[in-house]
């Protein structure tokens, strides 16, 4: 019951919504149960609260409470100077939001998804990601970038594309993936309160998904640092690095594996730059293999890049098989349920893989 | 003693009407001798020779204070009565100390009135705009230079011609306001105070440039300067953004944003334009139209030249970007409607530019030399201030002379620097990634090659 309600809440139907549904403005429980966005929302609040400089701008995140009501309840009680509503330009106000970080201002900049992101990506390289090293240490830009990535349901090709091989590749940008809420609540703060620029990948179909977190992870000062991975779930087996909703799936084929006296351990990156390729080696030089989960294109992405490195480490003389990645189909996004269905790794490939990778 | 100092020399700030107060000792010093000539009789040669000197002569500040007329005395003892004259002569009240000039009119969009038909001059003030244009002009021309001789590679993008809409646009600014251009912006970076020698230094990529070697010609920064930016058009979204900051702290600053006439027709210009209105923006958009993006001619690239009223709905003004005081009055003229809490402005400066697009560019496949012939002949900037001065006996031609000499003695020698000074040590690869971060690891080009990078 308990495991078929939490692959039901995993597929992120929007029925998920009614639960998790507190009002963020109290003082939080002990231990309770936040979705990704009221852990997202809550970040936001208590950062614009606590620095004036901070402020978000975006398509929609005012008075429409944001696209994703990620931003709910913040235009009322911040108002118009802090919480902007902008026209459809995006190039011009991510623009105008670098700018505002170059003068001293401490802003959030929303495109709305990460697919927008490509009418203005020449100002999140260009103008923020390179200043700071063109101007040898004189200009700073303090910036943070967020909004969903990769694939939602049902939203075909134009709108699916995953984001984070991308923006990675790019020296002068820190680019952070969270999972769960905590990772939410926790990377966000860390990213306002970062004087660097941030690029923050949000998934729109975990944005419903409650997780319980902890008192501390509630606190106002709980932040995650940028740049070191978690290890969700200890193993011995194999090792399984992911980030984002693929998080989910791994600890959910973990568990069907376990039935099979397999034990994977499972790593969220949390940061895919700076990645925390420490974390990954120590993991398989404990293990010997290394299985690679990610939404994205399989050419040049996160998990090539991961190979790359573990090759190039003290991890490699550990392996007992070459790595395999679990990845997106090399295909644009399909429409139709079946075939977007296919298009994605389920939880049915990753145990494929890992039984390939083990030779089982 | 500092704070003494700075009673004083804000006191003759609010006196001369002066933007910028002494930072140093000497500067405060020449700038109380300057309002004694200017308030007294005659001073005796004595006073001259008393005066104390700076070792360097250039200052940090654009605003170019007599420290350099002076210096040059020191230089040259062995024509001292030649130098006495020229101090003296400061203070000599045959020279017109101020003069009213008629300026052309500019063409409005959306305005009921412009600037106003006259400017004044001081002598002071015509001194202070020569000075700036000429460092300009030889500073561009020293950058041609050394392109040539391969000292400087890559990008070169040169201003001379331009002079005027820096000093004019300076000139009604202050230095806490903000700023912002494109590429060919090694005359700006020179007007919001950064010297000759960091710039020449930077273009000829040594670790004493602007940016200590690592941003070359088209990313050069200073305080409330944002360069120098290479993407053509990116530079205004990112100026509005400035001046939302202003707006947003309230400090009643406002920011320059420029583009020339060939970025003009890029989309995310019009897409600030439309939240800088919708938001009141505190935004001079400055279109600085030398005739050319590239080595298209406006009328090949626009289907409306006229620049001024793309802004549409913005208010918007067409200027003479040849002549400072125009410049200068157009931008006051601005500057009043931003702090005015008006919203942005767009203004055209009609100008042009000697050289090529760039140093790779002879500049006359698409124009000819007849044409920059006539400019050259006939509306250079440089001229007309100075001829303007000479016919109303504001100065002499020796003083010009002068200062024209002490402006090559001090490109020569920042030229001497920006070759000698060696570039950055190879340990500063990999620093100013990130700010305020502890020292991380970079990947080097193959992977045993592990360097370090520092904030």
């Amino acid at each position: 019951m308990a495991s078929s309600l939490r692959s039901f809440l995993r597929t992120g139907k929007n029925v998920v919504l009614v639960l998790g549904r507190r009002s963020f403005h109290r003082s939080s429980p002990a231990a309770a149960q936040v979705t990704v966005r009221d852990a997202l929302n809550q970040a936001m609040d208590e950062e614009l609260e606590r620095d004036e400089r901070v402020f978000l701008m975006g398509e929609e995140v005012a008075q429409y409470d944001g696209a994703y009501k990620v931003s709910r309840g913040l235009w009322k009680k911040y108002g118009d100077k802090r919480i902007i509503d902008t026209p459809i330009s995006e190039m011009g106000f991510a623009g105008i939001a670098v700018g505002s970080a170059m003068a001293g201002l401490r802003p959030i900049c929303e495109f709305m998804t990460f697919n927008f992101s490509m009418q203005a990506i020449d100002q999140v390289i260009n103008s923020a990601a390179k200043t700071y090293y063109m101007s040898a240490g004189l200009q700073a830009v303090p910036i943070v970038f967020r909004e969903p990535n990769g694939a939602s349901a049902g939203v075909a090709a134009q709108h699916s594309q995953c984001f984070a091989a991308w923006y990675a590749h790019c020296p002068g940008l820190k680019v952070v993936s969270p999972w769960n809420s905590e990772d939410a609540r926790g990377l966000l703060k860390s990213a306002i309160r970062d004087d660097n620029p941030v690029v923050f990948l949000e998934n729109e179909l975990m944005y419903g998904v409650p997780f319980e977190m902890s008192e501390e992870s509630q606190s106002k000062d709980f932040t995650i640092p940028i740049g070191k991975a978690k290890v969700e779930r200890q193993g011995s087996h194999v090792t399984l690095v992911s980030h984002s909703r693929f998080v989910g799936h791994c600890l959910d084929a973990a568990a069907v594996l376990a039935k099979e006296g397999i034990e994977c351990e499972v790593i969220n990156l949390r940061t895919i730059r700076p990645m925390d390729v420490d974390s990954i080696e120590a993991s398989v030089m404990k293990t010997n293999h290394l299985v690679t989960v990610e939404g994205g294109w399989p050419q040049f992405g996160v998990g090539a890049e991961i190979c790359a490195r573990v090759m190039e480490g003290p991890a490699f003389n550990y392996l007992d098989a070459p790595v395999t990645r679990v990845t997106g189909v090399d295909i644009p996004m399909p429409y139709a349920k079946t075939l977007e269905e296919h298009s994605l790794p389920q939880v049915k490939d990753i145990i494929f893989s890992v039984k390939k990778t083990l030779n089982v | 003693m500092k704070t003494m100092m700075s009673i004083i020399s804000s006191a003759l700030c609010r006196m001369t009407g002066r933007n910028a107060g002494a930072q140093s000792v000497p500067e405060l010093l020449s700038d109380l001798s300057e309002y004694v000539s200017l308030t007294s009789p005659p001073a005796p040669p004595a006073l001259a020779q008393t005066q104390k000197q700076p070792e360097n002569p250039a200052p940090v500040s654009a605003r170019g204070s007599t420290e350099q007329l002076a210096s040059v005395q020191t230089d040259q003892p062995e024509r001292p009565e030649r130098a006495a004259r020229v101090v003296v002569a400061r203070s000599f009240t045959d020279f017109t100390p101020q003069m009213t000039f008629d300026i052309k009119k500019c063409d409005l969009h959306r305005l009921e009135e412009g600037p106003p038909l006259k400017a004044e001059l001081t002598r002071e003030q015509g001194l202070q705009y020569y000075r700036t244009m000429q460092t300009v002009r030889r500073m561009e021309l020293k950058a041609d230079q050394l392109y040539k001789q391969k000292i400087i590679r890559g990008f070169c993008h040169l201003y001379d011609g331009q002079e005027a809409c820096a000093a004019g646009i300076e000139a009604a600014i202050n230095l806490s306001d903000h700023l912002i251009t494109a590429y060919r912006a090694h005359g700006y970076t020179y007007t919001r105070g950064v010297s000759v020698k960091e710039i020449l230094a930077e273009l000829t990529g040594r670790k004493g440039g602007v940016a200590k070697g690592k941003g070359g010609s088209m990313h050069m920064y200073a305080p409330h300067f944002y360069g120098g930016n290479g993407i053509v058009g990116a530079q205004v979204p990112l100026g509005a953004g400035i001046a939302l900051a202003c707006r947003y702290q309230g400090n009643n600053q406002l920011c320059v944003t420029l583009y020339g006439d060939g970025a003009a027709n890029q989309g995310q210009i019009f897409e600030t334009f439309n939240m800088a209105a919708l938001w009141k923006l505190p935004c001079i958009f400055i279109c600085e139209n030398n005739k050319y993006g590239m080595g298209t001619s406006v009328e090949r690239a626009a289907a409306s030249t006229d620049y001024y009223k793309r802004g549409d709905f913005i208010p918007g003004l067409r200027v003479d970007g040849m002549d400072v005081l125009c410049v200068r009055e157009a931008a006051k003229f601005a500057a009043d409607h931003c702090r005015a809490g008006k919203g942005p402005i767009v203004m055209e400066l009609q100008t042009y530019r000697y050289h090529g697009h760039s140093m790779s560019d002879p500049g006359v496949s698409y124009r000819t030399r007849e044409e920059i012939q006539e400019v050259r002949s006939k509306s250079d900037p440089i001229s007309m201030l100075k001829e303007r001065m000479l016919a109303n006996n504001m100065a002499s031609a020796e003083e010009f002379k002068e200062i024209d000499i002490a402006i090559r003695k001090e490109v020569e020698e920042a030229a001497q620097f920006a070759t000698s000074d060696p570039e950055p040590p190879l340990d500063e690869l990999c620093n100013h990634i990130f700010h305020n971060e502890p020292p991380l690891e970079v990947r080097g080009t193959n992977p045993w090659s592990k360097l370090k990078s520092v904030s």
